[in-house]
C-alpha cells in the first residue's frame, strides 16, 4: 500500500497544485472539454429526440442509429479523426460527441414517446396546439427520463475525456499519460482517483438537478 | 489494403485477445450478478445496498479501474487480468439492476403454482424463474456486451493488448488503414456477439415463438383473468 501513500503524497504536494500543469488547470481543461462536448451533443440529440418522440416519425431509425453509435469504439474514432483532421481541439471533441449522442437521444426519444396518450389528448382537448402540447405537457412529464439520458452521457464523457491526453491535449488524463511514460505510478494513480472523484461529483450534481426538475405532480404519482 | 495484407496474423491475434477480454467478463459477470439479483429481489436490506452499490460502481471510470486494480490484485499494469476484472465489475453493475427487474417481473401466480406442484426452491429457481426471466436478462446482457467491446480498447492506452492496440499504433505511425481495420473489427465483434445473445434468448424461450395459441400462454391468460 506504499504506492497508495505515494499517490496521496502526490495529491497533497503543493507543487502538483501550482503552475500551468497544476491540478486546477488540468481540472478546468477537463471540465471545459466535457462541457463543450455535452453542449454540442445536446444541440444535436435533444431536438432530434423531441421531434421523433413527438411525431413518432423515424423512431426505428433513431433506435438503430443509437445502437450503431454505441458499438463504435471511442478510442478508435479519437485516433482516426486526429489522423484525418490533424491535431487540435475539434477532432477529439467530435469523437466524444458521437459517444454522448446515443444516451441523450435515446433518453429524449423514450421520454417523450412514453408520455401517456391520455395526457396528450387532454392537452389537445384543452385547445393546445401541437407545439404547446410538446412544451407544456410532454416536456415536463418526460423531463426526468431526458435528464437521466443526459446524466449517463455526462458520466461517460467525463470518464472518456481522460483519453484525449493521449493525443496531446490537456485534462486530467495528462498525468496518466505522462506518468506512464516515465513509470511514475503514484502520479498515474493520483490522477485516476481525481477523475473518479470528478465523475462522482458531476453525477451527484446532475442527480440533484434531476430531482429538482421533476415536477411535484410526477413525484406524487405511483 | 497493403497494411492489412502484411499484418493479418497480428490483427487476428489482437482480435482473439479482444474477444477474450470482452466475452470472459460477460460470462463471469452473469454468473455473479444473476444469483445476487435473485437474492436481492425480496430482501429489504440487500436490494437497496446492491442497487445503489452497482450504480456507484458504474460511476468509476474504466481507466481508473485499469490503473487501480494492479495495486489491489498484485498484477502487472499491462496484465489482461486487470481489464477482465474491471469489466466484470461493470457487467455486474449493469446486470444487477436489470436482473432485479427481470425477477420482479416474473408472475407471482406462476411461482405459487410451481410450489403447489411440488417444486423445491432451487428447482423452481432454475427451471421456472430463470426461464421466465430470460428475455429481460438477455436484454441486459446485450447492453453489457456491446459496451464491453468498446471499453476493452481503452486498455491499449496503458499498454494492454487488444484491437485498441491498432488505434494507438496506427496513430503513432500515421496509418489510417490500421485504425479503420480496428474500428471495423470492433463493430463486427459487437454485432456477432449481439446476434449470438439474441439467438440464445430465442432458443431459451420457445413459448414466445409459439404465439397466442400455445397452451402455456392460454393458461397464463386464464390465470390473469382469474386473478383480476
Amino acid at each position: 500500500m506504499s504506492l497508495l501513500a505515494s499517490a496521496l503524497a502526490w495529491l497533497a504536494d503543493p507543487d502538483s497544485w501550482s503552475g500551468s500543469g497544476g491540478i486546477p488547470t488540468r481540472l478546468l481543461e477537463h471540465l471545459a472539454y466535457s462541457g463543450l462536448t455535452l453542449l454540442l451533443a445536446l444541440a444535436v440529440a435533444v431536438p432530434l429526440g423531441l421531434w421523433v418522440g413527438h411525431t413518432g416519425r423515424g423512431s426505428g431509425v433513431v433506435v438503430a442509429l443509437a445502437g450503431a453509435l454505441r458499438a463504435l469504439p471511442t478510442l478508435g474514432l479519437l485516433t482516426l479523426f486526429t489522423l484525418l483532421l490533424g491535431l487540435g481541439l475539434m477532432p477529439p471533441v467530435v469523437a466524444l460527441v458521437l459517444l454522448a449522442v446515443p444516451p441523450i437521444l435515446s433518453g429524449a426519444y423514450a421520454g417523450i414517446a412514453n408520455v401517456s396518450p391520455a395526457l396528450k389528448d387532454a392537452g389537445t382537448a384543452l385547445g393546445m396546439t401541437g407545439g404547446q402540447v410538446l412544451a407544456r405537457v410532454e416536456l415536463p412529464t418526460a423531463l426526468p427520463v431526458i435528464l437521466g439520458g443526459i446524466r449517463s452521457a455526462a458520466l461517460q464523457v467525463v470518464a472518456t475525456v481522460t483519453v484525449v491526453a493521449y493525443i496531446n491535449l490537456g485534462g486530467l488524463g495528462r498525468y496518466l499519460i505522462d506518468g506512464l511514460a516515465v513509470r511514475d505510478y503514484s502520479r498515474m494513480l493520483g490522477s485516476v482517483v481525481l477523475v473518479a472523484l470528478l465523475a462522482l461529483a458531476v453525477d451527484a450534481v446532475l442527480a440533484l438537478v434531476q430531482r429538482l426538475a421533476t415536477s411535484p405532480g410526477l413525484r406524487l404519482a405511483p | 489494403m497493403t497494411w492489412t495484407a502484411a499484418n493479418w496474423p497480428h490483427v487476428l491475434e489482437l482480435t482473439g485477445a479482444h474477444l477474450v477480454q470482452s466475452v470472459l467478463p460477460v460470462l463471469l459477470g452473469a454468473l455473479v450478478a444473476i444469483p445476487l439479483a435473485r437474492l436481492a429481489v425480496r430482501s429489504r436490506v440487500l436490494r437497496p445496498v446492491l442497487v445503489t452499490g452497482s450504480s456507484l460502481l458504474y460511476t468509476i471510470p474504466s481507466l481508473t479501474l485499469f490503473v487501480v486494480l494492479p495495486l489491489l490484485l498484485g498484477t502487472q499494469i499491462t496484465s489482461v487480468a486487470n481489464v477482465v476484472v474491471a469489466l466484470t465489475l461493470y457487467v455486474v453493475a449493469i446486470l444487477l439492476r436489470s436482473s432485479v427487474d427481470a425477477f420482479e417481473a416474473v408472475d407471482r401466480g406462476v411461482l405459487q403454482a410451481s410450489t403447489a406442484m411440488g417444486y423445491r426452491p432451487l428447482r423452481r429457481f432454475l427451471t421456472v424463474e430463470l426461464s421466465l426471466a430470460v428475455p429481460v436478462l438477455v436484454a441486459g446482457l446485450r447492453v453489457a456486451s456491446v459496451s464491453n467491446i468498446s471499453m476493452v480498447s481503452v486498455g491499449a492506452v496503458i499498454g494492454v493488448q487488444s484491437l485498441g492496440t491498432l488505434f494507438t499504433d496506427g496513430l503513432r505511425r500515421s496509418i489510417v488503414e490500421e485504425i479503420v481495420v480496428g474500428i471495423a473489427l470492433t463493430v463486427v465483434l459487437a454485432l456477432l456477439l449481439d446476434l449470438l445473445l439474441q439467438g440464445l434468448g430465442h432458443v431459451l424461450t420457445p413459448w414466445q415463438r409459439a404465439g397466442s395459441r400455445s397452451v402455456t400462454t392460454r393458461l397464463l391468460a386464464l390465470g390473469r383473468g382469474a386473478a383480476a
